[in-house]
């Protein structure tokens, strides 16, 4: 009989976060680029919940608690930066942003 | 069986979402596929006895970023057409490459039992229970330094996303 162990979470998380890195290196709108980054920051925390049960601690789930505020946050800052960009640009295609170029 | 099945369901619902978010044309769909992947996570989080967690990832994940999220896709409009041309010659090519390298490795450390975390690691026999009473005894002790910090964050990213919206040129027409 299979048993379901800290592995099979971990392997999950792998697969979440590698098709988040792969999203990120694929697609050019800014928005589903955001997207992709919150599928990583989410497999981490998978593993990071996936820890806390494995060896008995809570210390892995308060881990996740400050991993989604800064998530939220960041989500705030980069969807306020997309939506000034767009007003300017009437793009969302991070191949056009060369405003800050030196 | 029971055990199985309740973590294969969730799990291919969350790879199914997780493509979902990449591949969809339509910006909504891709944030109907993130909702799914997140919903789906907060099941495994409650087989993982962490119920708070999962709880915390509905209300902030699926209800407040989503919302954000659906916000700016209607804003800035749905049916813009994507350019999906290559700006680096090949790198939808090379990038494939490099993902297929990566599942292939990670098979081969799932499949294979000496990179089991058992061996590595000893789980320990006792149950934690991820309940609020232990999660608030612990954040506001031992983390209670980071918790005022993040409180901060906060702040700093509420005032940066209004000072990047607002704008100045519309505001002074109006004024």
């Amino acid at each position: 009989m299979l048993e379901v162990t800290t592995d099979w979470y971990l392997t999950l998380a792998a697969i979440l976060f590698s098709i988040g890195f792969f999203g990120m290196m694929i697609r050019k709108n800014a928005l589903i680029m955001f997207m992709c980054i919150e599928l990583m920051l989410n497999a981490v925390n998978l593993t990071f919940i996936a820890a806390s049960k494995h060896f008995g601690q809570i210390d892995g789930q308060i881990a996740v608690f400050f991993v989604l505020v800064v998530a939220a946050a960041e989500v705030v800052v980069g969807l306020a930066i997309i939506v000034s960009i767009f007003r300017k640009q009437s793009s969302a295609s991070v191949d056009v942003l060369n405003v800050s170029r030196g | 069986m029971f055990e199985l099945l309740i973590f294969f369901l969730p799990a291919s619902i969350l790879i199914i979402g997780a493509l979902i978010v990449v591949f969809a044309k339509n910006p909504v769909h891709n944030a109907m596929g993130l909702v799914m992947t997140l919903v789906s996570l907060a099941i495994i989080y409650i087989t993982l006895n962490a119920t708070f967690v999962a709880m915390v990832q509905m209300l902030v994940y699926a209800g407040a970023v989503m919302t954000l999220f659906l916000f700016v896709i209607m804003m800035i409009g749905v049916d813009k057409k994507e350019q999906t041309s290559d700006s680096i010659k090949g790198q939808t090519f090379l990038v494939s490459g490099v993902f297929l390298i990566l599942i292939s490795l990670l098979g081969y450390v799932a499949v294979n039992s000496e990179f089991s975390w058992n061996l590595w690691f000893p789980a320990v026999e006792y149950v934690v229970e991820g309940t609020p009473q232990l999660i608030a005894g612990t954040l506001f002790t031992t983390w209670i330094f980071p918790f005022e910090i993040i409180s901060i964050l906060l702040i700093v990213a509420t005032a940066a996303a209004i000072a990047l919206a607002y704008d100045l040129k519309i505001r002074n027409k109006d004024a």
